[in-house]
């Protein structure tokens, strides 16, 4: 008998998520995945906007004079929680730190009954970050009127690190992504900033090579878009940046690395495998680092090290999109 | 005076002849060659009339989480989608792994449910694999399996044991293949759509290697081996092999292995995470070629209800698990007979006599003398899946907002109507068969 073909695409489950929102749209960013080249574009534009006014150190704005940003970090975070409140608060926003540690989610009450909550309460925005892969979506499915912006979510996106090291790479690559490579190092497997990354690259035109080693890379990695090199030397050579992950142990099985030490001597960037780059290529790192585990230490000599440009830009990309989706917000529901 | 019940006009399900069925004091009986005063006649032109249809994989909830289901609701919902058997599995709270429970959940049912429950206990005390539940007493108490499902037997050493002791009940274990370490904390189909969510994947070599492994203890034992919920490509090679070598093993798979890939999760639906996941387009194909070819023994539902507020959770949170029972005929007929791959006698078989066979369950059919356990369905009407109309307490399936076709018409169990469409009107009369004598 000859292969039986695939029964004929269904139409879509009407069951309990039957209206699942776009990756990016409206009111909501849960992802660069889906995101058109255009509005992509859009945001980038916007974030070196942002930019170019936070450089200039000029006064507070009023842009979300009247939205309520409840910033809820379920998971530690410091920088991108830190850079939210920044963006939030340089644009004249009423901001809000909810804590994890001492609310009722640990008296048993679900994430989606303490949100229900603050929507009750008026927050218009809510700035999530959470141990869970599609918990953002999840949220966006469930409150009407709430706009989500995914800071973090499990092992899926982390799109305002997406659009900052996008906006890292705009400025260090002279606005120019077709045809240019970037080389992404170390725990794809459990990398929120590799696959927002990757999204944004591959739609901006630019390619992308990760590699690592093998317990830390995803199944089937190549489908999001990207190459695989087996080697760091492989990925690198010729390369127009290098994006060098951290480690995440907190989020890892144990024995998937033999050591630490292994893991540098393999995988870490050094100024050996820089040199076989491009001249112009930078190093990157989303931070925080381990310092002589990813990166050598002798890589903060060097000048086309962009880590902290990275920081700097990621209060400019939020404020893009805190301001976009608030627009999008007061236009679906004031 | 007893009622005299008569199917006229219908297709039978394995001859395709138009045939009238008499039923009477809950056996099929010859056609009355004279008149009969209580009568009520059902005109089943267009429809197949088969025996009713036995599923041997559902979780009935009971006892302990009849929010979930109780067997009231699990039979009722098993009558609607045309079954007239079920036999249910010993996850519950507590475990069914004593003789005192399989005896409690055959008084359970009672003459109030709505289809024959068969139940299987567990193979290790509580289900945590540590130490053999009474089997020999579970068996004379009723129970017409083991199972752990929902947990893997981990150790090789005590599913051999549990073969070797459960040899003389003649029974099978029913073995839930996942390698436990493999899995992981994975939440579905290890491939591109685990890794494009960020969510764990689930290998099928977690499924593989454990049946592997069963069949090469079934082997070693002679004890009778029931491949459960077989998802992957490598699993049903395995059966496959297993069935050349004449081993003791059968398996069995489930409708949403057969239709769909784990693509259905598509932005985190928690109604396509079950276990084993979804999987990969080859094993599709795969499934299918082995219920064509006659490596699948018998088709299951893994009927697995939660309520609606633990599947409605984020992906990684919520229970694996979705409901099939009311679903199951009409998916079999949408996309195993429609599409060709197998006649609907054959499917009916699969749903029918072979999982008889497998649990040594009694032989029913159309014959006169035969238990009238019955399924009225007609196999061409279209239908749309709406949960809410489920007589089951679970509402997760993929399939909702499908349209289908197959419809039941009606179940009989033993003489009583368990289910009826609600278009489908008796006649009640003087009955005077054609060509009868008076």
């Amino acid at each position: 008998m000859s292969a039986p073909s695939l029964p004929a695409p269904a139409p879509a489950s009407a069951g309990l998520f039957s209206t699942p929102p776009a990756a990016a749209s409206g009111r909501h960013l849960l992802g660069l995945e889906g995101m058109s080249r255009a509005a992509l574009e859009g945001l980038l534009e916007e974030s070196a906007a942002e930019r170019d006014w936070l450089r200039k150190g000029a006064p507070n704005r009023d842009d979300l004079a009247g939205c309520s940003v409840m910033l809820t970090f379920i998971e530690d975070s410091t920088r991108t929680r830190t850079s939210f409140e920044v963006a939030a608060r340089r644009l004249g926003a009423n901001v809000f730190t909810f804590s994890a540690s001492t609310s009722s989610l640990n008296k048993g009450e679900t994430l989606l009954d303490t949100m229900k909550v603050f929507e009750a309460m008026g927050a218009q925005l809510v700035v999530l970050r959470h141990s869970q892969s599609g918990s953002p979506a999840y949220l966006a499915r469930h409150l009407p009127r709430t706009g989500i912006i995914n800071a973090g979510d499990g092992m899926h996106e982390h799109p305002t690190q997406g659009l900052l090291d996008l906006l890292t790479l705009r400025d260090a690559w002279g606005g120019r992504f077709e045809g240019r490579r970037l080389a992404i190092v170390g725990d794809i497997a459990h990398s929120r900033v590799a696959r927002s990354a990757i999204a944004g690259l591959t739609t901006l035109g630019a390619l992308v090579t990760v590699c690592g080693p093998g317990t830390l890379m995803p199944a089937e990695v190549e489908s999001l878009g990207c190459a695989r090199a087996e080697t760091i030397e492989e990925a690198m050579t010729d390369a127009d940046g290098v994006m060098a992950l951290r480690i995440q142990q907190e989020r890892m099985e144990k024995g998937l690395l033999p050591s630490l030490v292994e893991y540098a001597r393999v995988w870490g960037v050094d100024m050996a495998r820089v040199e076989r780059m491009k001249d112009d290529a930078v190093v990157m790192h989303p931070g925080p680092v381990n310092h002589g585990v990813e990166v050598d230490s002798t890589i903060a000599e060097y000048g086309r090290n962009v880590i902290l440009q990275q920081v700097a830009n990621g209060v400019a990309a939020r404020c893009a999109v805190l301001r976009r989706c608030w627009s999008a917000w007061k236009a679906e529901l004031s | 005076m007893s009622t005299l019940t008569l199917f006229q006009n219908a297709t039978h399900w394995r001859t395709g002849e138009r045939v009238t069925i008499a039923v009477e004091d809950g056996v099929v009986v010859p056609i009355p060659r004279r008149g009969h005063e209580h009568a009520r006649v059902l005109d089943a032109r267009g429809a197949v009339l088969a025996p009713g249809l036995v599923d041997l994989h559902v979780h009935l909830r009971e006892p302990g989480q009849s929010a979930k289901e109780t067997i009231d609701s699990g039979t009722r919902a098993a009558a609607a989608g045309g079954f007239t058997a079920v036999a249910c599995m010993p996850n519950t709270v507590p475990a069914v792994d004593s003789p005192a429970w399989v005896e409690w959940v055959r008084h359970r049912t009672g003459n109030a449910a709505h289809a024959r429950v068969y139940p299987i206990a567990a193979v290790t005390v509580g289900q945590k694999g540590g130490q053999l539940a009474p089997l020999m007493a579970m068996a004379r108490a009723g129970a017409v399996a083991f199972s752990d499902d929902g947990h893997p037997v981990a150790s090789a050493a005590m599913m051999r044991r549990a073969l070797e002791y459960a040899r003389p009940t003649g029974l099978p274990i029913v073995c839930h293949e996942e390698d436990p370490e493999l899995r992981g904390e994975g939440v579905m189909n290890e491939g591109f759509t685990a890794t494009r969510l960020g969510l764990r994947g689930i290998p099928g070599a977690a499924e593989s290697v454990m049946c592997r492994r069963d069949v090469d203890l079934a082997e070693l034992t002679g004890g009778r081996v029931h491949l459960a919920h077989l998802s992957t490509a490598q699993s049903f090679e395995t059966l496959r092999d297993a069935r050349r070598r004449g081993l003791p093993v059968t398996g069995e798979t489930c409708p949403h292995y057969w239709i769909l890939t784990d693509e259905a999760v598509g932005d985190y639906d928690t109604n396509a995470k079950m276990n084993p996941p979804l999987r990969t387009a080859e094993d599709v194909r795969a499934c299918i070629a082995a219920i064509a070819d006659g490596t699948v023994d018998c088709l299951v539902t893994d009927h697995a209800p939660h309520t609606p507020d633990e599947k409605n959770r984020p992906f990684s949170e919520a229970p694996f698990g979705v409901v099939g029972l009311e679903t199951a005929l009409a998916l079999t007929i949408t996309f195993l007979v429609e599409p060709g791959h197998v006649s609907l006698a054959r499917a009916i078989e699969l749903w029918t006599a072979a999982p008889r066979r497998i649990f040594d369950l009694p032989e029913v059919d159309l014959e006169p003398g035969s238990v009238a356990d019955l399924v009225l369905f007609d196999p061409r009407s279209e239908w749309t899946v709406n949960p809410k109309l489920f007589y089951s307490k679970g509402r997760a399936t993929p399939f909702a907002g499908w349209t289908v076709r197959g419809r039941v018409l009606a179940t009989m169990m033993g003489g009583r109507f368990t289910h009826l469409a609600p278009d489908v009107e008796f006649e009640h009369q003087l009955v005077l068969p054609a060509g009868a004598a008076t």
